[in-house]
């Protein structure tokens, strides 16, 4: 459920860094408390990111959610498919589900976000 | 301070998501919401809707009464009959609307949305009743709501009664697994299904005993989170959503549920409610679904080129017509199917069109 190779936002976004990149979408428990996702809206490619700033919304049947960038950086790649079948949100999170590549502004400020231990603790804190 | 229904331990036990909800503390989902309304169209769901209320009117002078404070004709229920109604205002919109069940002559049964319990006993209190007696049983009983198209047989398997004799909106009184219960052909999801009133003490052994039984069948625990996305595609109106002290009952759709013939009587808001009837209301509820990609939400606002006309009331994914659709108010001019404008989805303009409803109708029906 918390993938060791992944940092972690406290608005229950991750990102995967791969060489200048980073892949982003929203975590386990971000997709368990929002419930069956039917709709997601992601950013135009080209766009610039600020760190937290709202890149998207993803909505379940129930509730409305925006999607903050986790880092700075530009969109270079939007998951298309994803918005086409929006439920594999709830199905796998941390794969098929990616939402956005971003060129990264500064890869090393990705090490600043939590890791997998840190956030593992977040969410039972925040659950309690 | 949330209040708890007598099955409150058994859907923690069973990993419901719980929320607060009017109050209480309520599931709105088990396994999730779109399976859990899957399975009420394709085969059964069991809610606990025990945070409703309940109040009885009894007395030689009830049936006079409730003529008098209701906007339906209370005299057209024979025993054992259920009608829809309201309680309405002279202004013409309802306090509540409410279910009235017949048990007797002289004898009735009110049920009523649980955040309105002690709004609607004191509304009723204070019309003044005369040779009756009103009291608010909310306390005595719990209600567990059977449905889908598999209801009737998951039930007459704990029960001689004869469901197939039950006709809708009707009611018996009699045992289910033994447990003494008042079973009603009644719901607010668009199926056919049940409504079970049982004492609290026995309410969670009903339950298991039903999802034991159903399982087989497909029956699922449902939660209020299924409970709207089904009544919204029947649509149903929700108080406090869709109808509420400043919209009339005729402008919410509800004109048939308000009887202005003579044997009824006087009753708040009659004049209004009568000429709203004949000559239409000025805006009126219309059912919608979105053309461009988005989900409109309850409180988004409706455009008809720059200006605003109306207000989404109830808007939702519909998890089996698998589109997004809602209910808002429009002028009336405006609130005919085909009919185009814009909901405001966060700062957008999502186009959206007037369609017919119900959105969704069941086969046979």
């Amino acid at each position: 459920m918390y993938p060791d190779d992944l940092r972690y936002t406290k608005d229950h976004e991750w990102v995967r860094l791969s060489g200048d990149r980073g892949i982003v979408g929203i975590t386990h428990y971000a997709q368990k408390q929002l419930g069956d996702v039917v709709y997601l809206e992601l950013p135009e490619v080209g766009r610039t990111l600020k760190a937290q700033e709202t890149f998207g919304t993803v909505e379940s049947v129930k509730a409305v959610s925006e999607l903050f960038s986790p880092v700075a950086g530009e969109v270079v790649e939007a998951n298309a498919a994803l918005m086409q079948a929006p439920e594999k949100i709830n199905s796998d999170p941390y794969g098929d589900a990616w939402m956005v590549a971003l060129k990264l502004a500064d890869p090393a400020a990705v090490k600043t976000l939590m890791d997998a231990a840190a956030y593992k603790a977040f969410v039972e804190s925040e659950s309690k | 301070m949330l209040l708890k229904t007598p099955l409150n331990a058994a859907h923690r036990e069973s990993g419901a998501k719980m929320v607060p909800f009017g109050g209480w503390d309520m599931p709105v989902e088990y396994a999730g919401l779109i399976s859990e309304h899957m399975a009420v169209r394709t085969a059964a769901g069991l809610f606990d809707v025990s945070h409703m209320g309940e109040v009885t009117v009894e007395g030689p002078g009830a049936l006079a009464f409730l003529q008098g404070v209701t906007s339906n004709d209370v005299s057209k229920l024979v025993d054992g009959q259920a009608q829809y109604s309201s309680l309405p205002m002279d202004n013409g919109a309802p306090v509540d609307d409410v279910v009235v069940f017949r048990r007797a002559e002289g004898r009735y049964l009110i049920v009523v949305n649980a955040s309105n319990i002690d709004k609607d006993f004191e509304w009723l209190s204070a019309r003044g009743p005369a040779g009756c007696e009103i009291a608010d049983r909310s306390e005595e009983f719990a209600l567990l709501a059977l449905q889908g198209p598999r209801a009737q047989e998951i039930l007459q398997g704990l029960t001689a009664l004869d469901l197939a004799a039950l006709e809708y909106y009707h009611f018996v009184e009699g045992p289910v697994g033994g447990w003494p219960v008042t079973i009603s052909r009644t719901g607010y999801t668009g199926e056919d299904g049940f409504e079970i009133f049982v004492p609290p003490a026995h309410a969670e052994a009903l339950w298991k005993r039903l999802i034991d039984t159903g399982r087989s069948a497909g029956l699922v625990p449902a939660g209020l989170g299924a409970r709207d996305t089904l009544r919204l595609e029947a649509r149903m109106c929700l108080y406090g959503n869709d109808m509420d002290e400043t919209t009339t009952l005729v402008e919410a759709g509800l004109g048939w549920i308000v009887s202005v013939n003579d044997a009824k009587g006087d009753f708040p808001g009659r004049a209004i409610l009568a000429e709203q009837k004949k000559a239409g209301a000025p805006r009126k509820l219309a059912g919608f679904e979105m053309i461009g990609r988005g989900i409109a939400r309850h409180g988004y606002a409706a455009y008809l080129h720059d200006d605003a006309v109306g207000h989404v009331t109830s808007g939702s994914y519909a998890p089996y017509l698998q589109k997004s659709i809602g209910l808002c108010y429009l002028p009336k001019e405006e609130a005919t199917p085909g009919a185009e404008f814009d909901v405001d989805v966060r700062g957008r303009r999502v186009p959206a069109r007037v369609v017919p409803t119900p959105f969704y109708k069941r086969a046979g029906k």
